[in-house]
């Protein structure tokens, strides 16, 4: 982990913008560069932590999971599904054409 | 008028027709119109469907019926969907999204009877510790340093909540807490904030920020009236599969318990070397008010404290970068349009979120990407079960914990703005209890030198509400805390 | 577990080169809501009028689990020999789609519901063959996009997004294009028969993502491709061989295969590899945390495994036992659990091997020749073993038995009910019968001589002869009886 926010250079934060789809303007790559890396540089205080033989706690909720019956109780709402869709076509929701 | 009721006293005026409901609702929205210029506490006001409310209380309360918070006007934090009322978030992203649904919470308090006065600014998607991010420009905090007129603010997230409550608009409110966002600004503003045990409120309609740690409470200016809402907005949902199903106990009443016999744990690693001595002192203070009160103080070491921060900058930034994955400009909020699907999306989460968000989801992006997952985020999750070990380990020998709520008072608007990391020590005693997912209560006990409230934190029990609420009684009772804010509804203004 | 040698390989220039094949099937669990939402899982209904607010992944919703779907995946996990993790885990994998409305699909990526099981595959030679399972996990189907209603537009419909799905991944453990095609046929029977998937691929509730590499005999595997979204039977094993081959000559070229993910194109037979996207597998997996762990208790497994239903291996080999069938007949009237009760209604009571004649032949053929399946058979199960007690005590012989079966199957009336309208009882009164053979015999005096002289296979002649003269209707034995008295 220590090398981790020194790997942190322009390239990276740009490549961790587009896997979170936020455009980055030239200028605002430096000085994100400078205060991810200070975060980063902050968590790194971890390190110092002997976490073996402990198991990761990803929730501190009840520790299982209910569970619903299976019956139709939602839907038949088109309208409303695309009430606040800032486009749409009939019933579609519409994006730029995607070429695969 | 507004600041002399509480939430209970407006209810048993209320219910002896003391007061009508839109006599009161009409107070409460002079006062948003009066102090909302200077103070900003509000995204949207919603008079209209809260003096329609309140009528519909009247008639309720003239037929002998209601609920416990029939009539009762209250403010509801932006972070929770309300049905036909726009819900932003307080993000330009959510701008224009009006919800078809309603939250869980304030489903439940609408079921009692309560009147929305309306939708309370905040940190953009609950992001930060003073309400500065906000896309609908900085709540202020009714309190100043004597004998000056800076611009405080109101701590956050839900600074809204807290500063409205503080200042009269509101009796009471509704805040979320994901590292502290009810407790600092409660502690800010001089009220009482409540963050109860993760699964006891459902997050079902809450704007999500961190599922594993969000987890809505009540603000109000009286431990009781905290316990009185907190009744209203928990409870078992199906809709949410973390909201836990077990009754809601009379909070109330709890109130009412004392602490004769608790045994009261004094973590610590909470004193830090850079603490000011005011805080020092009202902490010294405080335990020797629930000394008095016939506890027993016993001194606990929580070892894994000082990593808590560090923890919750990882854990809470990852989740929130796939929660807010969903802000995409295709089917609902903001969209920048574009010939393209990528530049779509790239355009309009740039343009829609804030630097902090930004900077909150690049984070978390970053900590759960290829390489970097199990150094940052599983490392994380390891620290965070020692810190939940470490408040078991103090909970088998105390049933509560008392700890100052923050670090400071609140500090002036633009004061912390430059460096993140600064920012987030804010939340430095109250992100433990988060991460354990345990509950906690932040009582005004006291002011500093400059006149600004301090809080004490009290933390409890998973599901030991109850306990909370007795000790923070006792410290209010002690306390007596009757500093006013500087800005503020009073009779007469 | 390993593979016997197998002889399919495709000959390069450098040799022969083996086939190493792997598959994930994606098959849509059976379940009237979606995985998380209430919303149903229907197929076929207008655009968007199937869709929750959690499955448009809209502020502020969560996912609430269906047990059903999670009972389904126990199911098809018990009749793959699986075990069933107890514990399991759904966790986010995230990427931006313009039919994933949540920026990430929820899927068990760590800890998957059911763990390593088997499925015994049939080869035309006979051979069964035994390929195993790696894992099946439970996770969100995505909306559709189409991209061919507008110029500039893509058009969402998230009415599949949010159905459950479950994916079962197979060991490497094929060889062969038959033996992958093998596999899915039977995943498919099991699924069809425990009712945990509907198979139909044409629909999309069940497809294949199919990871082909090649190898000289005795390497270690070499890198493979994954071909997306294969869906058929056919496709899969025409993709197989078209992928391989196109491996062979890259690495017979001196160059090097990428590991990549294509696309099958059934109309020029030929993969091609789908517009790679950069950062497409950063997926970013990490546990849900608006779900905890999911923790299923033994007794509700053992429950549900008491209800599973025979499955086909089990009928199969009980069909062999039971009614003396051979294992390829047996293994034919399997295949569809539909078929197999049929079967049974027919044979129950009665010759269970000429029950299985008459369903594999002239019945099955009638049912072709109409295009119907066994669901919307114009002859039940009731009147196809009428028609078989008929056969059996005599009152029709077998060649009318044909005739009566395809009247059976243009009318949809009983066998008794067309024997009698059409006078179709075998004959048997030895007076009739003799008259006709007098009448035969005195109208081919030449062939009778022919006879006499020794050309003793006349003898099917005069039968022939006698029955036409009787309209078919005479009993075979009686006629054969009376001309050897006569000749």
């Amino acid at each position: 982990m220590s090398s981790a926010s020194a790997a942190l250079d322009p390239a990276a934060v740009r490549r961790i913008a587009r896997l979170a789809r936020i455009r980055l303007a030239d200028e605002d790559v430096a000085q994100l560069q400078s205060e991810l890396g200070a975060i980063l540089g902050w968590i790194e205080q971890l390190n110092e932590v002997d976490v073996s033989g402990v198991d990761p706690l990803a929730s501190v909720g009840s520790a299982t999971l209910t569970m619903r019956e299976d019956v139709v109780t939602d839907g038949d709402q088109t309208e409303a599904v695309l009430a606040n869709a800032p486009a749409h076509s009939g019933p579609f929701y519409t994006v730029p054409k995607v070429v695969e | 008028m507004t600041l002399e009721f509480t939430l209970a006293t407006a209810r048993d005026a209320l219910r002896a027709r003391r007061i009508s409901a839109r006599e009161l609702t009409e107070a409460h929205l002079a006062a948003i119109d009066a102090l909302e210029p200077e103070l900003h506490a509000f995204i949207t006001v919603t008079p209209e469907q809260a003096l329609a409310q309140a009528d519909a209380a009247d008639a309720a309360l003239g037929r002998g019926e209601g609920g416990p918070l029939t009539g009762l006007p209250v403010a509801i934090k932006d972070l929770f969907c309300t049905k036909g009322v726009r819900t932003t978030a307080a993000s330009r992203i959510l701008e224009p999204f009006v919800p078809p649904y309603e939250s869980t919470v304030t489903a439940n308090m609408l079921r009692d009877g309560a009147v929305f006065l309306g939708k309370t600014n905040l940190d953009e998607f609950a992001m930060g510790s003073s309400t500065t991010t906000s896309a609908f420009g900085a709540t202020i905090n009714p309190w100043q340093r004597r004998g000056a007129n800076t611009q405080l603010v109101p701590g956050g997230s839900s600074g809204g909540s807290a500063a409205a409550v503080a200042a009269g608009m509101a009796l009471a409110s509704t805040g979320t807490d994901t590292g502290g966002s009810i407790r600092q600004p409660a502690s800010f503003c001089g009220i009482v904030g409540m963050k109860p045990t993760y699964g006891r409120c459902s997050r079902f309609g809450v704007v999500a920020f961190a599922s594993s740690l969000d987890q809505p409470g009540p603000f109000a200016r009286t431990v009781e009236d905290t316990a009185i809402l907190l009744g209203s907005m928990a409870g078992h949902d199906p809709k949410d599969s973390t909201s836990v199903n077990r009754p809601v106990p009379d909070y109330a009443a709890a109130c009412r318990r004392g602490v004769r016999g608790l045994r009261i744990g004094i973590p610590r690693e909470y004193h830090s070397d850079g603490m000011p001595a005011e805080i020092e002192a009202l902490w010294t203070q405080g335990i020797a008010w629930l000394r008095e009160a016939g506890a027993e103080i016993v001194d606990v070491s929580l070892p894994h404290t000082k990593y808590g921060l560090a923890t919750y900058y990882i854990v809470a930034p990852a989740e929130a970068s796939s929660n807010l994955a969903r802000y995409d400009g295709v089917r609902f909020g903001l969209r920048v349009p574009a010939n393209d699907l990528t530049d779509l999306y790239e355009e309009t989460r740039a343009a829609g979120f804030g630097a902090e968000v930004r900077r909150r989801i690049l984070i978390g992006t970053y900590v759960l990407s290829a390489g970097y997952y199990d150094a940052y985020y599983l490392k994380a999750q390891k620290v965070r079960a020692l810190i939940l070990r470490d408040f078991t380990d103090a909970f088998e020998r105390v049933d509560a914990l008392l700890t100052p709520t923050a670090p400071s008072a609140a500090f002036a608007l633009g004061e912390k703005n430059d460096d993140p990391v600064q920012m987030y020590l804010n939340d430095v005693f109250t992100v433990p209890a988060s991460i354990a997912g345990v509950p906690g209560i932040s009582v005004p006990a006291g002011v500093d030198g400059d006149g600004l409230p301090l809080g004490l934190q009290v933390i409890g029990r998973h599901f030991d509400e109850e306990t909370v609420f007795a000790v923070g009684s006792v410290l209010e009772q002690a306390a007596e805390f009757s500093a006013k804010p500087a800005i503020r509804m009073e009779a007469g203004r | 577990m390993s593979a016997p040698e197998s002889t399919y390989v495709i000959e390069g220039s450098t040799g022969p080169w083996e086939l190493v094949i792997g598959l994930e099937v994606h098959a849509q669990v059976v379940s009237k809501a979606k995985l998380f939402s209430g919303a149903s899982a229907e197929y076929g209904a207008e655009p968007n009028s199937q869709v929750s607010f959690v499955d448009a992944a809209f502020p502020g919703m969560l996912p609430v689990i269906n047990r059903e779907c999670v009972a389904q995946a126990v199911r098809t996990g018990l009749g793959l020999k699986a075990e069933i993790n107890l514990v399991s885990r759904f966790d986010r994998k995230n990427y931006f789609y313009a039919d994933l409305p949540a920026g990430y699909q929820i899927s068990q990526f760590a800890h998957p519901i059911v763990g390593k099981g088997v499925i015994e595959i049939e080869l035309e030679s006979g051979a069964i063959r035994p390929i195993g399972v790696t894992r099946l996990h439970l996770e969100q189907d995505a909306g559709k996009s189409m991209h061919d209603q507008h110029p500039s537009q893509s058009f969402i419909d998230l009415n599949r997004a949010g159905v459950a799905l479950m994916e079962i991944v197979s060991e490497p453990d094929m060889r062969t294009p038959e033996e992958a095609g093998a596999y899915l046929r039977k995943l498919r029977t099991i699924m069809r028969y425990l009712g945990t998937c509907d198979g139909n691929m044409e629909e999309g509730s069940m497809r294949a993502d199919v990871n082909v590499s090649v190898r000289k005999a005795g390497e270690p595997f070499r890198t493979r491709c994954e071909i997306k979204n294969v869906n058929s039977v056919r496709f899969v094993m025409q993709a197989i061989e078209a992928e391989a081959r196109r491996q062979v000559e890259i690495w017979e070229a001196g160059g090097e295969v990428r590991q990549e993910t294509r696309l099958y194109d059934p109309s020029r037979g030929e993969t091609r590899s789908m517009r790679s996207k950069e950062d497409a597998h950063d997926y970013r997996y990490f546990p849900d945390p608006d779900l905890l762990p999911l923790v299923i208790e033994q007794e509700w497994v053992e429950e549900l495994a008491t209800h599973l239903p025979e499955l086909p291996d089990a009928k199969k080999a009980r069909f062999m036992s039971q009614y003396g069938l051979p294992a390829y007949d047996a293994g034919v009237l399997v295949m569809e659990q539909a078929t197999a009760d049929f079967y049974e209604a027919v044979a129950r009571g009665r010759d269970g091997k000429i029950a299985a004649n008459w369903m594999l032949g002239d019945f099955f053929a009638g049912l072709n020749r109409m295009g119907r399946g066994i669901e919307d058979s114009p002859v039940s199960a009731e009147g196809l073993g009428g028609l078989l007690d008929l056969l059996a005590d005599a009152t029709i012989n077998g060649r009318i038995a044909k005739e009566v079966m395809e009247a059976m199957m243009e009318t949809g009336e009983t066998a008794a009910a067309i024997v009698e309208a059409r006078g179709l009882r075998q004959v048997t009164d030895t007076g009739a019968i003799d008259g006709a053979v007098d009448q035969v015999l005195a109208a081919n005096p030449d062939k009778l001589a022919e006879y006499k002289a020794g050309k003793e296979k006349l003898f099917g002649f005069f039968v022939g002869q006698v029955m036409k003269a009787m309209a078919g209707k005479g009993n075979p034995a009686l006629v054969n009886e009376a001309l050897k008295r006569k000749l």
